[in-house]
């Protein structure tokens, strides 16, 4: 059996089987959400920082887009949320469409580009002129499309297809590609690697998992404010779950949300001042013992993290 | 209105300044990027308001309290994280994430420390060097107050940050192009690797550096109460956002660029005040962006686009 399979039944399977019993087995449903949000979110970093190199500061700003394209299609068209969602994700893309010149940037300016840019779009929404079309600073609230079960489930469906994305990165070739870009562009393109090409189609299809993610989760909670879904923490918590598991890994990513996210619930929403200053250290250990995360632990110890 | 906006662009635009420069001095010298430089400058805001509140310290006399205690911090720092980061395969991009959990941790303890709340001082307090200083060349007794330039009135606490901001840049100048560190501190920031090989103590010259870099942004936080409003721990994120502006406006790297884009970035941020008051918020993004994509090396830089 190829690789690509052996990977999609071990970790695919298994860990959307799981999210898909656990809400008969526990009660808090919107905790399991999070976690499947976290987890798109994760992967998506995953796909353009751990792949291609490029951090995304600003990442949330494709996860606000996304929310916001599905809520403003709901409030003035009424449309249906499956295909909100669509727009959700288009509007995502969109946005990364525009700001692929970005990514002729390198290194730190890109993030910092990345990060002024979701801010930007974030005063954009917000802004109180605009009221009438976004509601500016006074958010959002969907009415008569609540339907908690079916929107997990499309989430579920979501992170099947962004895990399937991921584990196809991980074994052809147009993932090698992209981790060649990441170790040296110029080395990939002598080498016959259509570099622009292959990371702007990175870059969007990482635009589009967190684009879905945002429309799933306006979905879901159908009640926000723009600093609810252009909130800084989802870019953060994004990177420091697939760093902390092991960038371009498939299972480092759903590692880092399980372990990170999970101790975040247990000790960060009660104070979060102590888990702010427990992963501010453990970001900087990682940085300065363990660049590659977790599975570069597991790699020195002999095991293979696919 | 007009003149009003470019004077007091100008007054903010030096102050930016100040925020910059230590920013841009620790790139250009160790190609690191300091994420944590708005929170030093929070740092900076919370000595002035405890210096004040406790032992009536005015902002000013605290210059030199924090020039020292932060050199006192920044140099073993320095011996802490960057050799280390230095010797990574990737340190600019490495530095971003490790002083990004380290801004993490300053905003942490300083919130358990002090707890969430605003705190300001009245601008009042920078306004009484100024009103001895005009007392003095009035010959009478002159109440403090805001302070009229060109026929515009400002806050006397925005001309006194003004100052001690340009006089701030003065220094570095000297220190930069006036003495033998100077001389090897602009070695290190053109060819690390040569004034390694030349003899020079890269190390030392490095955490010297950083130390002022740091220095810089907690003397400007001491000024954070009057410009930039009341200080909370989690103001440090906005601060570095705007420092990036900034000098990548100026370009990274070149302290001279940095006096231009602060100056600029004032003018642009004052008329936007002005002139389209629910917008001016977008600015710093927007020109941080147009200005990257445009001439991603900054108005006075050199090249840094690859492929």
């Amino acid at each position: 059996m190829p690789r690509l399979w052996r990977h999609a039944l071990a970790i695919v399977v298994p860990v959307v089987g799981a999210m898909a019993v656990l809400p008969a087995l526990y009660g808090n449903h919107l905790l399991l959400f999070n976690f499947v949000v976290f987890m798109l979110l994760a992967q998506g970093v995953n796909v353009i920082y751990g792949f291609t190199g490029y951090l995304p500061f600003g990442y949330v700003g494709f996860f606000g887009t996304g929310a916001y394209g599905f809520s403003l299609m709901v409030v003035h068209l009424a449309t249906p949320p499956l295909l909100a969602l669509v727009a959700g994700g288009a509007a995502a893309v969109l946005l990364g469409l525009l700001l692929t010149p970005l990514l002729r940037l390198s290194g730190a300016y890109f993030s910092i580009a990345n990060l002024a840019a979701a801010l930007a779009v974030l005063q954009v929404v917000s802004n109180p002129d605009l009221q009438d079309i976004t509601k500016g600073p006074y958010g959002i609230a969907l009415n008569g499309i609540y339907q908690p079960t079916l929107a997990y489930g499309v989430a579920l469906a979501i992170l099947a297809a962004t895990l399937m994305t991921v584990v196809y990165l991980r074994n052809s070739r147009f993932g090698m590609a992209l981790q060649a870009i990441r170790e040296d562009p110029i080395s990939a393109g002598m080498a016959g690697i259509n570099v622009v090409r292959e990371r702007v189609i990175a870059w969007l299809i990482s635009a589009l998992i967190a684009g879905l993610a945002g429309s799933v989760f306006a979905w879901y909670v159908s009640v926000f404010y723009p600093e609810t879904v252009f909130g800084s923490e989802f870019s953060i918590f994004a990177i420091v779950f697939a760093l902390f598991g092991g960038p371009a890994t498939v299972l480092g990513p759903l590692l880092g949300v399980i372990i990170l996210y999970g101790i975040y619930n247990t000790i960060g929403i009660t104070t979060p001042q102590y888990f702010q200053l427990i992963y501010g250290l453990l970001i900087m250990v990682l940085v300065l013992f363990l660049p590659n995360g977790l599975a570069s632990l597991l790699r020195r110890w002999g095991i293979d993290v696919p | 209105m007009l003149i009003y906006s470019l004077l007091a662009g100008l007054l903010f635009g030096l102050y930016f300044t100040l925020i910059g420069l230590g920013l841009n001095l620790v790139f250009g010298v160790m190609r690191i990027v300091n994420l944590a430089h708005g929170d030093f400058l929070m740092l900076g805001g919370f000595l002035a308001f405890w210096l004040f509140n406790l032992f009536a310290v005015n902002p000013l006399p605290a210059i030199p309290i924090a020039l020292f205690l932060f050199m006192m911090a920044g140099l073993p720092l320095y011996y802490l994280l960057v050799p280390r980061l230095l010797a990574a395969r990737d340190p600019e991009m490495l530095s971003i994430i490790l002083f990004f959990g380290f801004s993490q941790v300053i905003e942490a303890l300083t919130t358990i420390a002090f707890g969430t709340s605003e705190r300001s001082i009245p601008g009042i307090e920078l306004g009484r060097p100024v009103a001895a200083v005009e007392s003095w060349f009035a010959g009478r007794k002159v109440a403090p107050g805001p302070v009229t330039l060109f026929g515009q009135t400002f806050p006397a606490a925005w001309i006194v940050s003004a100052i001690v901001s340009a006089l701030a840049v003065f220094l570095i100048f000297l220190y930069l192009y006036r003495t033998r560190l100077g001389y090897l501190t602009r070695a290190v920031m053109v060819q690390r690797e040569e004034a390694l090989s030349s003899g020079i103590n890269v190390h030392r010259v490095s955490a010297i550096a950083f130390g002022v870099g740091i220095a810089l942004a907690a003397i400007s936080g001491l000024f954070a109460p009057f410009m930039l409003g009341s200080i909370t721990p989690a103001m440090g994120v906005d601060v570095t956002i705007v420092s990036f502006a900034v000098i990548v406006i100026g370009s990274l790297g070149n302290p001279l660029g940095t006096v231009l884009g602060g100056v600029l970035y004032g003018i642009s941020y004052m008329l936007m005040q002005s002139y389209f008051s629910s917008w001016a918020n977008l600015l710093p993004y927007l020109l941080l962006i147009a200005i990257l994509l445009v001439r991603p090396s900054g108005l006075l830089g050199r090249q840094v686009r690859r492929a």
